[in-house]
């Protein structure tokens, strides 16, 4: 791999607080190796931006290794850049040539309000995990691991949509701001598995109620959630979702 | 001023008889009693949630915008347990051992040994939460093997085993969100321990959002706060991994235990340059199958695939034949770092050793092809298929490592080196995992207490689950239920205000220093200075300077450091601050601590103890000790020894020859 | 879990446009197969007795209550469901995500669905309303159709109108063929994948069909 340096102009949202209403600022970042990460980018300019006497762009990230989902920037018009499978913290200068303009704006969604610069609120998602994205089993409930033999090919897919890692860039990527491809995950990964059998119903209705309470739209199968998703989530967890949905209230005597 | 509070009896017995014997709190008072847990991995995340069940009114906090996102998520390789499902002759005795020999012999036998009785618990409790471990096509759960031990008792969900772990425990504990029992404070960091009578009852917690310090009451303060990696800046934690929490308490008086044992992982992927942040780790799991080795020529200059199998050094297999690839990690990294030292290292910074799939890829290839009945299979296809196999095994790890490097493993060997990625260190515990500071606990790596100087792979997160599901679900029982008559106090109480204000004047002095330099780079200067001397290989000179040097850059930091922003709001470079401050006096006494053991152990390599063969050479005699450290002054602490009896294992040097 | 929580969850909307998404394109095949009958090339008499029955008897007038239901429900529906999503998002982006994830026409359900409202405005002024008033709304006499037909799309605007309702249709169909059902729960991605093309296929073959109709008149293949 040719290592080389670049030129860039960073143009980034700025945005006090939730309150302010916030604009574009643009940036030059000289010398940039294509070796760094793009927020290793982000940190060469924050370095230069205190030095300088301002204030460094705020900025959600902890892991660094595409695993914990804080990360979430929007460059260049998608989620997380241009790689696919990709969050923004394994993004790469090397994507980017000399004299670039790079664009990074803050995930957009009514249901993930900004909280400062490009960092925003992705609470609504815990509460729909609290809505029934769970097994109700008290610890010390359980029985031995192995008396519950899976099948392969379930366990598998189950897997497969428990990889999500919230990161929300579903819903940035989504024209109608919808949490459908996150909500999928969890309710496939749960409904494919003989634990989540007793709660089945009840945790896809009341999931799907509280995604609507929290002010996501509603899905319209155009594939955008999927083809920007870091971990590859399917869309057809959606289907799955959307058949669940269906069973359930059909078949809920409440 | 150490009462470790082992029960008596033989180990096999002492936890059951503790569990039999402990005070219990009956449901309606457990309803008064409040429970802080500060963190929300793979320990706090088991603990708040175990509690809420119980029936404690439970309060949580994390620094990140979720629970889910602590940095237990980012491990890869597995977690053991003592199932035996693999009829390879393991059991709770020998998960026990191994994890008492892989720490070199300065851990604690009950601990440890309880951690083993309930490691079978864990995985069933995981299990039923719908954790997707990995399985056979039978639908029976599937084990890989770990460096340090002969069987097979790793449990895996593909590299992803951490992720899982913790999105079951964030379940559980959302649920006891949704239930009421659980309240949970995200983009919240601790600050402060508020102690009342000489009690833990609170803490100070900055909203990282608004900037506002909060006041926080309860019987009880547990700290999960994870391990304090990041004091070497360049280390395979997340970003805001920090020693925050545990520090507070420690200058509050609870003791600091063997700082100095801090693991390095051998197969990380290495720095690439000045601008690095982090480093990020290749799980251990890849030394089931990659080989390791250098050029036998030293500087060779050829690609990886030009060197003929009879030219390369594979090392570990030469010096360590009957553990080979997979030996303990600070065996395996002290051996990578011998050989670059004496130059014999790859890649353009000359600090990478070669982590090698091609034999691998080959032997899956022709069992593949030995399936389909294939006996005539040309090299070419089998690799194909070989390849199919590897990348259904570690797929997700070849992804990142050809994101970072823009190389593809699958034709060229991995580049890796050594790296910084676990604290063995931290807050000294009992066996109720309370610390010297009474109401005040400590769960998972943020403690001491299980893995002596050295984790064996796939234990830390057996520990963080144990801590939280099986163990203080008991021992904070015992202890409250002493406490069922004090009321909650509120926390107009004048020592709330009195934390408060050390806070929020440390908060103002750090702004108003309005120097050059910015936060990041005091960082990078301490990780520096702990990396080069105190880190891989210790020497006393180097741990005299690496002291003095660290006392100076704490002068220069409190005097020259650059915060922009403002107090209440959110200000990432202030919570910056705060934590790089801690790290820097932790960094003293983690050199105070290396230079106190005069021995060699586990993952403390002292250059002066060592035997011939540069293997390292523990003094039991000597040091057969927890070095717990009471803080005094500034630069001055106390250092009182938890003497370490072997009731039932002998110690010997440990050999993986 | 009331029926009302159902059919007005985001889920329980979007099933509500694919059953009557399904519904109209059934609705589709058989106008489609019906106008086919203009080819029979003899003189619309075959066609003509098709219409008379579609118009003079009483199980498809009673049908076409429900087609006319079906369609309120599928528009009214679609244009809240529009509207709704529309103002998810808050701030626009200043960098659209464009065509990297999605398909255009799979974004511009609404559009499309409004481009074949308006058609269908001036496609019933064209036939339905006449027809239909002529019949004074009741199994009465309706009119030559055919040639209706013949005179309507004599004119060139009117047939480029057409051509281009009937454009907007297969793009709707395009997308919306497949979306229906995984709406419904189809998540078999062997399934998905028979099912999307044949959600092509049908729209061309649509479209093509309906496209053609005008343009024989127009251009003369039919005498
Ligand atoms: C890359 C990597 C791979 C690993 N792989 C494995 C493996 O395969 N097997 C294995 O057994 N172990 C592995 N480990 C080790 C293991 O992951 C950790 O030791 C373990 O997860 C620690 O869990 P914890 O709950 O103690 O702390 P953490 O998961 O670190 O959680 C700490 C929590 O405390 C909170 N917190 C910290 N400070 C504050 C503060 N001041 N105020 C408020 N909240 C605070 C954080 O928000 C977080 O919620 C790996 C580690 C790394 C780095
Ligand atoms: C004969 C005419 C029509 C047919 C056959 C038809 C068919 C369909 C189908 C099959 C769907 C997919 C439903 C789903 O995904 O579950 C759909 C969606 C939709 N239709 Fe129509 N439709 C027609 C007319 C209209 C009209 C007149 C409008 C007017 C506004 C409209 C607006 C919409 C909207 C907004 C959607 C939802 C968007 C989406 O699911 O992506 N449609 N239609
Ligand atoms: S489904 Fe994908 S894009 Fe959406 S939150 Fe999960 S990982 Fe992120
Ligand atoms: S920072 Fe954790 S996923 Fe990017």
């Amino acid at each position: 791999m040719e290592h080389y340096n670049m030129n860039l102009t960073v143009k980034v949202w700025r945005q006090k607080n939730s309150k302010d209403k916030g604009g574009f600022v643009s940036y030059p970042v000289k010398d940039i190796s294509s070796e760094m990460s793009f927020l290793e980018m982000i940190d060469v300019l924050n370095e230069q931006l205190i030095v300088d006497g301002a204030e460094p762009i705020a900025f959600d990230h902890d892991c660094r290794e595409g695993i914990c989902g804080q990360c979430s920037l929007y460059i260049n018009g998608k989620p997380h850049g241009p790689w696919m499978a990709n969050t923004t913290c394994q993004l790469h200068m090397r994507a980017f040539k000399d004299g670039d303009t790079i664009v990074v704006e803050p995930w957009r969604a009514g249901a993930f309000p900004v909280i400062k610069d490009l960092m925003v609120d992705r609470s609504a998602f815990d509460r729909i995990i609290q809505a029934g994205g769970y097994i109700s089993v008290n610890t010390g409930n359980a029985v031995d691991g192995n008396s519950l033999p899976i099948n392969k090919d379930h366990a598998d897919a189950s897997f497969a949509a428990a990889m999500c890692i919230g990161c929300g860039a579903c819903v940035a990527a989504c024209k109608n701001s919808s949490a459908m491809l996150f909500l999928s995950a969890k309710v496939a990964h749960l409904a494919l598995l003989p634990q989540g059998e007793p709660e089945r119903k009840s945790r896809v209705l009341n999931m799907v109620a509280q995604m609507d309470k929290e002010g996501f739209g509603a899905c319209t199968n155009t594939g955008a959630c999927e083809a920007t998703c870091p971990k590859e989530i399917s869309i057809s967890n959606i289907a799955r979702l959307n058949k669940e949905y269906i069973f359930s209230s059909l078949t809920a005597e409440k | 001023m150490l009462d470790a509070k082992i029960p008596a009896g033989s180990l096999d017995d002492k936890w059951t008889d503790y569990k039999g014997h402990c005070k219990l709190v009956n449901p309606a008072n457990k309803r008064k009693l409040e429970v802080i847990v500060v963190g929300t991995g793979l320990a706090g995340a088991s603990a708040a949630a175990s509690l809420g069940e119980l029936g404690y009114k439970v309060k949580a906090f994390c620094y990140q915008d979720s629970p889910r996102r602590a940095h237990s998520i980012a491990a890869q390789g597995g977690i053991n347990a003592a199932k035996n499902y693999q009829n390879d002759g393991d059991s709770v005795f020998r998960l026990f051992y191994d994890t008492i020999k892989g720490g070199d012999y300065r851990a604690r036998e009950a601990n440890v040994h309880r951690l083993a009785e309930v490691s079978g618990n864990i995985i069933d409790q995981c299990v039923a939460q719908g954790v997707p471990f990995a399985r056979e096509y039978g639908g029976l759960l599937s084990n890989r093997s770990f460096g340090g031990t002969q069987v097979q008792r790793t449990f895996y969900a593909a590299g992803q085993t951490g992720q899982q772990l913790l999105i079951g425990a964030y379940q559980a504990l959302e649920r006891q969100v949704a239930l009421g029992n659980v309240k949970m404070y995200a983009r919240h960091e601790m600050l402060e321990v508020v102690k009342i009578d000489d009690k833990a009852r609170g803490i100070i917690a900055r909203n990282l959002v608004s900037g506002e310090l909060e006041k926080h009451f309860g019987h009880a303060v547990l700290l999960c706060t994870g391990g304090y990696g990041n004091v070497f800046y360049l280390s395979t934690n997340a970003m805001g991994c920090n020693v925050t929490a545990a520090w507070k308490a420690h200058k509050d008086g609870a003791a600091f235990a063997n700082p100095c044992f801090t693991q390095i992982h051998p197969t990380c992927i290495p720095v690439s340059g000045d601008h690095q942040s982090k480093l990020t780790l290749m799980s251990e799991s890849l030394r089931n199958d990659g080989r390791i080795w250098v050029p036998k020529k030293k500087a060779d200059e050829r690609k990886a695939i030009d060197i003929p199998e009879e030219e390369r050094d594979y090392y570990l297999e030469r010096r360590y034949p009957a553990f080979g690839n997979l030996v303990p990690r600070d065996v395996a990294s002290r051996a990578a770092k011998e050989r670059c030292d004496e130059g014999y290292g790859v890649g353009t910074s000359k600090q990478a050793v070669y982590l090698d799939f091609a034999d691998a890829i080959v032997r899956y290839g022709k069992i593949e092809a030995g399936k389909e009945g294939n006996d005539h299979m040309s090299m070419e296809d089998i690799i194909v298929l070989g390849k199919e196999v590897v990348k259904e095994k570690y797929g997700n790890l070849f992804d990142m490592y050809e994101k970072i490097t823009g190389e593809n493993p699958y034709e060229f060997p991995m580049r890796i080196y050594p790296a910084v990625h676990y604290t063995m260190g931290g807050l000294w515990v009992d066996y109720e995992l309370q610390t010297t500071v009474k109401g005040l606990y400590c769960l998972g790596e943020a403690n001491f207490s299980d893995h002596g100087a050295n984790r064996l792979g796939a234990s830390a997160l057996m520990q963080g689950l144990a801590d939280g599901y099986f163990v203080v679900p008991y021992t904070l029982g015992n202890n409250l239920a002493d406490d069922i008559y004090s009321k909650a106090i509120e926390t107009s109480h004048p020592a709330f205000a009195a934390a408060e204000k050390v806070a929020a004047d440390r908060i103002q002095k750090l702004m108003g220093i309005k120097g050059k330099q910015s936060v990041e780079s005091f960082h990078k200067r301490l990780g520096k200075i702990i990396w080069d001397k105190c880190g891989m290989a210790r020497n006393e000179k180097g741990l005299k300077e690496a002291i003095a040097e660290v006392q100076a850059l704490k002068k220069e930091f409190w005097s020259d450091v650059r915060i922009p922003g403002e107090i209440n709001e959110m200000n990432p470079e202030l919570d910056k601050a705060n934590r790089v401050a801690d790290f820097i006096e932790l960094g003293e006494l983690m050199c105070i601590d290396a230079l106190n053991r005069n021995e060699s152990c586990g993952g403390h390599f002292r250059e002066e103890y060592q035997t011939e063969e540069g293997e390292a050479l523990r003094d039991d005699e000597n040091y057969m000790y927890v070095a717990a450290w009471e803080y005094k002054a500034e630069h001055e602490w106390t250092l009182h020894k938890e003497p370490l009896v072997y009731d039932v294992v002998k110690p010997s040097q440990r050999s993986y020859k | 879990m009331t029926w009302k929580q159902v059919f007005t969850s985001s889920v329980g909307k979007k099933l509500v446009m694919g059953f009557t998404g399904i519904f109209l394109i059934l609705f589709l095949v058989i106008h489609a197969g019906l106008n086919a009958c203009i080819w029979a090339n003899d003189g619309g008499k075959m066609f003509n007795s098709g219409a008379h029955f579609m118009g003079a008897n009483v199980v498809p007038r009673i049908l076409e209550i429900g087609l006319f239901a079906g369609l309120l429900l599928h528009i009214i529906q679609g244009i809240m469901l529009e509207v709704s999503n529309r103002s998810k998002r808050g701030v626009a982006y200043a960098k659209d995500f464009g065509n990297q994830g999605s398909k255009w026409y799979s974004r511009s359900m609404g559009i499309l669905g409004i481009l074949i409202l308006l058609f269908l405005i001036l496609h019933m002024t064209d036939f339905w309303f006449p027809n239909r008033s002529h019949q004074g709304f009741l199994l009465g006499e309706e009119i030559d159709l055919y040639a209706k037909m013949k005179e309507t799309f004599a004119t060139l605007w009117v047939v480029i109108v057409y051509v281009l309702g009937c454009l907007s249709l297969g793009y709707h169909l395009a997308h919306g063929f497949q979306s229906a059902f995984k709406t419904m729960g189809v998540h078999n991605k062997k399934y998905n994948q028979l099912l999307t093309s044949l959600g092509y296929c049908f729209s061309i073959v649509i479209t093509l069909a309906f496209v053609m109709m005008p343009l024989s008149f127009y251009l003369g293949w039919l005498n």
